[in-house]
């Protein structure tokens, strides 16, 4: 029996996306616009994406951003990760609520305030700001995320599976490579993505931390902008938008394919058995 | 496998299995030695001060209910715990301060924990290959492992490829693979349903015997455990209650709890009235003034408190008094009646209210069984038939 859409599911519904997505639609659009004036409608156009990538400076920042990313994801994943293990493994241990509130409260806290906080401590120690600053505050906000995707992966991980390893000969140094990691290993990769589109689009935190020579791409976009919006700009967040959307169907397509192929296996051994 | 051949082994098999006793050999050194072992958790005292010897190729089950402490037993033979106190011993060896890799004893878990990104062949492999084995070695053993456990078509699959039965037989075939001197089973078959299960059973005494191997198993299922096991410990609150073989458990339980844990039972609780030269007297308020004998002398004194025990299959129900001279005989009312098939199990409303269960095999194929509801019926019991107990 199918049930009806009532008048007020379909408006919620399609205010709800209205919502969403006319503003990206909007930008969309005008990146195709052949005039300047972002507002009036000229005809199609690609012009300012050709423009887009002879902009040495946004293409100067889109290189900073992606290293920033790629670094700092990375040293996050390996902390986050092990910071998940102690939380999850060594049970109760003393301070352990106080241990994981710290690591949780760059979750809720506002991002001014980790921007400031981090931006006094490199003033303080007299660290050098730029590339590596960013890199740095970027580890410490995006590790707490990593931490919370691995530690829910954690939860239901089998312990007997680390005790079968251990009772047939392996040490707990080899186990954690040989099984835990790779039975975890989607979680840690999507803890890795999660941190990498974090540190790509942060402006708060980079605008604090950053120095001269390291202007990341947000930031560039940011001060463009106040000088006016150029269709520019709107071709270089259709471009990041469009990045965006192929990597998130890209990976529910394997989700979902692997979920077919564990299915039919099943069904198989279920009718052999 | 060819029915000539399993015959004969059969035949030894059986041979072996009639003589094997060495816990009856006050030579015998035996391979396991549990010696004052205490283990607590917090507060909660897992095992209590026990002490327990297990002998070499022997098929040895725990048996109890769950938190009685059977698996914690267990899991202190395979290092992943360590006891408060006292002293585990394999092969005259201390065990304790052993980490779990370094033991020669392998456990096959209750859910298999199969490496998921593994295929067959690697998951069974895994153990020889920490142990620096050759490459034609390890091959070797893998095959031989998989043929034992008749999987040789499937050492390419992922576990999440196999039904439920054949991961409980690379699991088997894993913990087995590096010829471990004890191999611990917890609840190794409790996934299965009951017909697979049942195979099981005769499966891995048959492995057991073929490797000469020594089997810990923990179940809370005293079928399994009578099924499969030399003797058996009944557990409770970490401590042993009977050790014995499944006999004696089953015919001569030590105590209520025994008696009630293993198989079903009725008890009857009785005061002496006279005890002595093999047969004891006794009063009981379920049986009014009708005297119970039971051939068996206990140490309390006349006017103490006793239970019978006596199992339903041992129990009479006729409609009719019974003619036995010295039989213990009651008049009854039938309360209810479970027909399970190959049995029926008449519940027995007795003169003052208490019920007592005696099952009878239905022998012939009658849909309408003589006695039924309501009926006046006599229940009986030869003198041989109850147990005394006093704890």
């Amino acid at each position: 029996m199918r049930k009806g859409l009532s008048w007020f599911n379909v408006s919620s519904i399609v205010l709800g996306f209205a919502f969403l997505y006319i503003p990206i639609l909007l930008l969309v659009i005008y990146s195709f616009n052949a005039s300047r004036l972002v507002t009036v409608w000229a005809g199609f156009s690609v012009e300012w994406y050709f423009k887009l990538f002879q902009n040495q400076q946004l293409l100067d920042a889109a290189w900073v951003t992606l290293r920033v990313a790629f670094l700092s994801a990375s040293v996050a994943t390996v902390l986050g990760t092990l910071a998940a293990i102690t939380l999850t493994r060594y049970g109760r241990f003393h301070g352990r609520m106080l241990f994981s509130g710290m690591i949780y409260a760059p979750l809720v806290m506002p991002e001014v305030i980790t921007g400031l906080s981090l931006l006094l401590l490199f003033v303080a120690v007299g660290f050098d700001r730029g590339f590596w600053t960013i890199t740095l505050a970027h580890i410490t906000f995006t590790m707490c995320f990593v931490s919370v995707v691995v530690q829910s992966r954690l939860v239901t991980f089998d312990r007997s599976l680390e005790e079968a390893a251990l009772d047939l000969g392996c040490t707990p140094f080899k186990t954690f490579f040989v099984i835990t990691l790779p039975i975890i290993l989607p979680a840690v990769i999507s803890g890795w993505m999660l941190a990498f589109t974090l540190s790509l689009d942060d402006l708060v935190i980079a605008s604090f931390t950053t120095g001269p020579g390291a202007t990341t791409l947000p930031m560039r976009i940011y001060s463009q902008v106040r000088l006016g919006v150029t269709p520019e700009i709107n071709a270089a967040c259709t471009i990041l938008i469009a990045i965006v959307t192929v990597v998130v169907i890209f990976a529910s397509i394997m989700t979902k394919r692997q979920e077919v192929e564990r299915e039919r296996a099943e069904r198989l051994a279920a009718a052999e058995a | 496998m060819s029915t000539g051949v399993t015959a004969t082994t059969q035949k030894t098999v059986g041979g072996i299995r009639r003589k094997f006793a060495p816990w009856n050999d006050p030579a015998a050194v035996p391979l396991i030695r549990y010696q004052n072992v205490t283990k607590r958790f917090g507060d909660f005292v897992a095992i209590d001060n026990l002490n327990l010897d297990i002998y070499e190729r022997e098929f040895f089950a725990l048996l109890g209910p769950s938190g009685c402490g059977k698996t914690t037993l267990m899991r202190m033979l395979a290092g992943f715990e360590e006891p408060t106190s006292g002293q585990i011993t394999l092969a005259g060896q201390d065990l304790v301060g052993t980490p779990p890799y370094k033991r020669q004893t392998n456990m096959m878990f209750q859910s298999y924990a199969l490496f998921p990104h593994m295929s067959v062949w690697d998951n069974i492999a895994f153990g020889l290959k920490q142990d620096g084995m050759s490459k034609d070695a390890i091959a070797a053993r893998v095959e031989e492992m998989l043929k034992l456990v008749k999987l040789e078509k499937f050492s390419k699959r992922k576990p999440h490829q196999m039904s439920g039965g054949q991961r409980q037989r690379v699991a088997l075939a894993r913990s087995l693979a590096k010829r471990p001197k004890v191999l611990l089973l917890d609840e190794p078959l409790g996934a299965l349903d009951k017909k697979l299960r049942e195979e099981t059973q005769f499966e891995l005494m048959d492995i057991q015997m073929e490797l000469g191997m020594t089997f810990l198993i923990v179940t809370h299922d005293q079928e399994e455990a009578m099924t499969v096991a030399d003797r058996i410990a009944v557990m409770n609150h970490g401590k042993l209650i009977q050790v014995d073989q499944p006999a004696v458990i089953y015919e001569q339980p030590n105590s209520r709890y025994v008696a009630d844990f293993v198989g079903d039972v009725n008890i009857i609780e009785a005061r002496i009235e006279a005890t002595g030269s093999g047969t004891s007297t006794l009063r009981a308020e379920a049986a009014g003034d009708m005297p119970l004998t039971v051939h068996q002398e206990v140490a309390s004194r006349p006017g103490d408190t006793v239970f019978i025990a006596i199992r339903p299959e041992k129990v009479r129900v006729d409609l009719d008094p019974p003619t036995e001279q010295g039989a213990n005989c009651l008049p009854g009312t039938v309360w209810d009646i479970g027909y399970l098939g190959d049995l029926s199990i008449y519940h027995v409303e007795l003169a003052n209210g208490s019920r007592i269960k005696a099952a009878k095999p239905n022998l012939t194929r009658m849909v309408e069984r003589p006695i039924s509801w309501d009926d006046k019926v006599w229940v009986s019991w030869s003198a041989d038939a109850g147990v005394l107990l006093t704890s």
